[in-house]
């Protein structure tokens, strides 16, 4: 417990900052509702064109849909904008001042600054897309609870998708140390995991060339396989072959992590003064 | 016992990129990148034992930071041997921090939307120190800072030497032997310098805590410092007390009057530094003449307004330092530093 405790009040402290960002949380639940209910009508659109048997059905879509807008949060999609400013400003020289693993600490902040905002969002827009929509008779476009098995793998599952989110953010936190403004790679790198996790289209209706390309990448973790195991399209008895899939990878990136920073460390240049 | 701090024949050069002004000198830079090597710390060595106060000036760019962040651990230097209390600073570095305080004064390492008090709380967590141990170090830190009315708080609310008072008790939380202060006066004002300074004095003679403390202000120096070690483009060019280093350099003082009319002043004993209007400074030898001489000298001849007696501050000794070594090496390709202890 003594060893864990820097570590506990690291991310305590980081939570309840991140907290404070509720208006934040509110404005970008209106943009992801509309986004929602846009790419719902598009899939509507394209379901309605077509008779050929899809890899999932259009209802299994909206859930995925909706599941994907209440977890945008978890999605490592940037660098932590205090780390910038820190090593931007030489501040960093302070956490290189702490008698902690230096890995661990920024894999704590990270994980507190992607959990915080997750949860002020997750949960209103749960109630909205799985209680609200069929009250106002958009019942078609609603999230489906899952079972209880899928509801429970799903969690498991989610865990797990945490973890390599955060040793996602974690390298991309890292590689800040090499530029002041490693932006061109964040970019790319935005734009890499949002197509390839899955968030902008389900990988299932990827095209079949992609899809070994896709299964061998680290980004479905994120989210494709959690949201499939909610809808019950991976089968509760298939969750171990995907978390051993998301720890395998998360282990992949930490070790990197890890490396990168050992090397980062002896380069480092700390800024002005 | 053996010294706290032992630095030996320390380098450590930054790779600069260079790059043409404008555009074309952005684009072309893209292709090929020229690199400028800027030698930081150029054979610097010193031993400080246990206790002792040491001064560490120099100009801008001299290698004062980089000294201080090589002996924290934070940067790596490319040769030279460092160690403190026993432990090489970058290769033992969770070891080795734990032991020391920092405090870099132009940054903060308290956490900016945190009440004082929590940023206190999550460095005990960091630092894994006992609550009761806890307790005692912040209630003396409190009591000789004066923290009492601003620990609730934000960090962001605070001034800047109130923020300064909070950082130096940051650093001391855990009750490091050996403590690192990074221009801990810059930019405060009169009072928070006072306040500062001593607190310094206190942790050093009371808890013999080993202090390295950099600086511009040579008050700080004055006040606090039985040694001194000057540092000018990577290398250490006097290490002895302030009297030592002052009388090799030049043991000029400055008077400065502000004459009632503008009119030429005149000494045999004196010459003018330099002249803004009606404010006249004027460099003199006190061994050759008494201040009090002089002002009755100058009194009896001008109608003064005011005066005051000066030392010349600290980037005047170290440049002339500086101008001395350059010149001796020029001479007699001598190497030797300007003064020894």
């Amino acid at each position: 417990m003594r060893r864990m405790k820097p570590y506990l009040a690291i991310f305590n402290a980081r939570f309840r900052m991140m907290l404070q960002y509720r208006a934040a949380a509110i404005a970008g639940l209106w943009t992801q509702i509309f986004f929602g209910l846009v790419m719902i009508m598009v899939y509507e659109a394209f379901y309605r064109s077509t008779d050929k048997p899809q890899p999932m059905s259009f209802p299994q879509v909206v859930s995925y849909v909706w599941l994907g807008q209440a977890l945008l949060a978890l999605l490592p999609w940037n660098a932590d904008s205090e780390v910038k400013s820190m090593v931007r400003s030489g501040a960093v020289a302070y956490e290189l001042c702490r008698p902690i693993d230096l890995y661990n600490l920024w894999f704590v902040r990270a994980m507190a600054w992607r959990t915080a905002p997750t949860i002020l969002r997750a949960l209103p827009m749960t109630i909205l897309a799985m209680f609200v929509l069929p009250l106002i008779g958009l019942g078609e476009w609603r999230l489906h609870p899952p079972t209880l098995t899928g509801g429970i793998a799903f969690a498991c599952a989610m865990i797990c998708a945490l973890l390599l989110s955060c040793a996602l953010s974690t390298l991309m936190n890292i590689s800040l140390m090499w530029t002041v403004s490693a932006d061109g790679i964040i970019v790319m790198l935005t734009a890499l995991v949002t197509l390839l996790s899955g968030m902008i289209i389900p990988l299932a209706l990827f095209p079949d060339w992609a899809q070994p390309v896709l299964r061998a990448l680290p980004f479905a973790g994120l989210v494709d396989l959690p949201y499939r195991v909610y809808l019950g399209n991976i089968a509760p008895s298939g969750l171990p072959a995907v978390m051993l899939r998301q720890l395998l990878w998360t282990a992949v990136l930490v070790l990197l992590g890890r490396w990168l920073l050992a090397r980062g460390m002896k380069r480092i240049v700390v800024q002005g003064g | 016992m053996p010294p706290q701090i032992v630095v030996e024949n320390l380098v450590k050069s930054y790779r600069i990129a260079e790059r043409a002004p404008g555009i074309w000198g952005s684009v072309r830079g893209l292709v090929h990148r020229r690199y400028r090597e800027l030698r930081a710390l150029d054979g610097v060595s010193f031993s400080i034992d246990a206790g002792e106060l040491v001064g560490y000036i120099g100009p801008n760019g001299a290698g004062k930071s980089t000294t201080v962040k090589t002996l924290s651990g934070i940067l790596v230097p490319d040769s030279g041997r460092c160690e403190v209390r026993g432990r090489v600073p970058w290769r033992q570095r969770v070891e080795h921090v734990a032991e020391i305080g920092v405090v870099f004064g132009q940054r903060t390492q308290l956490w900016w939307d945190l009440p004082v008090v929590e940023s206190f709380e999550l460095l005990r967590d960091i630092y894994r120190v006992p609550q009761a141990r806890y307790r005692t170090a912040i209630d003396e830190l409190i009591a000789l800072l004066a923290l009492e009315p601003l620990l609730d708080v934000p960090v962001r609310q605070l001034s800047l030497g109130q923020r300064m008072r909070c950082d130096l008790a940051a650093a001391l939380l855990h009750q490091p032997p050996v403590l690192f202060l990074d221009e801990p006066t810059i930019g405060l004002d009169a009072v928070s310098k006072l306040a500062v300074r001593d607190f310094v004095r206190q942790l050093s003679r009371s808890h013999g805590v080993t202090v390295i403390l950099t600086t511009h202000d040579m008050d700080d120096i004055e006040a606090l410092c039985d040694r001194v070690i000057v540092i000018a483009s990577g290398k250490v060019l006097c290490d002895g007390s302030l009297a030592e280093l002052r009388s090799r350099v030049s043991r000029e003082r400055w008077l400065t009057v502000d004459l009632t009319n503008d009119e030429e002043v005149t000494d045999p004993q004196a010459t003018v530094v330099r002249r803004e209007g009606k404010r006249l400074c004027l460099g003199f030898d006190p061994q050759l003449v008494s201040p009090a001489e002089l002002i009755a000298r100058i009194t009896s001849r001008h109608a003064v307004r005011d005066l005051f007696v000066e030392n010349p501050p600290i980037e005047t000794i170290v440049a002339r330092l500086y101008e001395a070594t350059e010149a001796a090496k020029s001479h007699a390709e001598e190497t030797e530093p300007v003064c020894a202890e």
